[in-house]
């Protein structure tokens, strides 16, 4: 059987980039990380594709943590939080 | 009252005008619901929470200085009031493993494989099963990492309100952070990596 065109052998450069850039990422990805770190990171991402994907996957996961998180209030729980608060705060 | 500030409303709730207080609750009830049922998962504890929170509210307005933003003060109600309940659960929290658990693993000899699955559509990712696999993986957080990653990463605040609705620093912050996103990353690979390869097992099989 032939090889998943997008599956890619892991960290075939040097473990010690790797592991720095791990470190840098949340910074890179809210571009909060210094332009020369930067630059040396990206560089780093255009030689090493396991690194590629892995940022490609870390920013995929936030995306859709935020893309799922836009559900609407159940219409049921709306009406008992007001009743409810209507009957609490008018003792208060 | 929809076109008035959360500030002109807390003057007019001061006032003594409930259905101002009654617009800040529709303003801010959806959010609220949903840092709880994230940081809860059970619908029932997150409604107790999202009652209780406004409560609070009602009874902190008076109080309230204005120092920080309504909207983090807020949050910071919410977040403690959910906390407390895990708390007080009878299960133990969740605890954070060594980063290096949720990191592509090296294997002596043969390299393992890494599937990409970012180039899809959140729509095609997002089936029942996987929300459902995004829960779990956010409720295999502690609740200390779950809350800054909801706040800041779903919420979209920024580190310093973060850290001010959570009582702590902009490094804590951004440690917990970064260590959130990693473990849930990792754990959501495990799910669609799997789901990418089935997928390409079946498309040749087929052909």
């Amino acid at each position: 059987m032939e090889k998943d065109e997008k599956t890619t052998q892991v960290f075939s450069c040097k473990g010690m980039e790797c592991k720095e850039m791990l470190e840098k990422l949340s910074e890179y990805i809210d571009g909060d990380l210094d332009p020369k770190l930067c630059e040396d990171l990206e560089k780093h991402m255009a030689d090493c594709n396991p690194c590629l994907i892995f940022v490609n996957t870390l920013k995929k996961t936030i995306s859709l943590f935020k893309y799922a998180s836009s559900e609407p209030l159940p219409k049921e729980v709306h009406l008992r939080l007001h009743d409810y608060l209507k009957k609490k705060c008018q003792g208060c | 009252m929809i076109n008035l500030s959360d500030q002109a409303l807390i003057e007019k709730v001061r006032g003594g005008n409930y259905e101002a207080f009654e617009s800040l609750v529709n303003r801010y009830e959806g959010k609220i619901y949903r840092l709880a049922i994230r940081m809860l998962r059970n619908p029932q504890d997150a409604e107790d929470a999202l009652q209780e929170t406004f409560i609070q509210v009602f009874r902190g307005l008076p109080g309230f200085e204005g120092r920080s933003q309504f909207s983090t003060w807020l949050f910071r109600l919410a977040t403690n009031v959910c906390l407390m309940r895990i708390r007080h659960r009878d299960t133990e929290p969740s605890k954070m493993l060594p980063l290096e658990d949720y990191l592509p693993k090296l294997e002596e000899g043969a390299a393992p494989q890494m599937v990409d699955w970012a180039d899809r559509p959140e729509d095609a990712l997002l089936s029942k099963e996987s929300r459902e696999k995004m829960m779990e993986a956010l409720d295999k957080l502690p609740p200390e990492y779950r809350a800054v990653f909801i706040l800041r990463d779903i919420e979209g605040f920024s580190n310093a309100e973060t850290g001010e609705s959570l009582g702590i620093s902009v490094a804590a912050v951004k440690s917990r952070l970064h260590r959130a996103r990693i473990a849930l990353r990792g754990m959501l690979s495990g799910y669609f990596e799997k789901k990418q390869i089935s997928r390409g097992l079946e498309t040749s099989l087929e052909a």
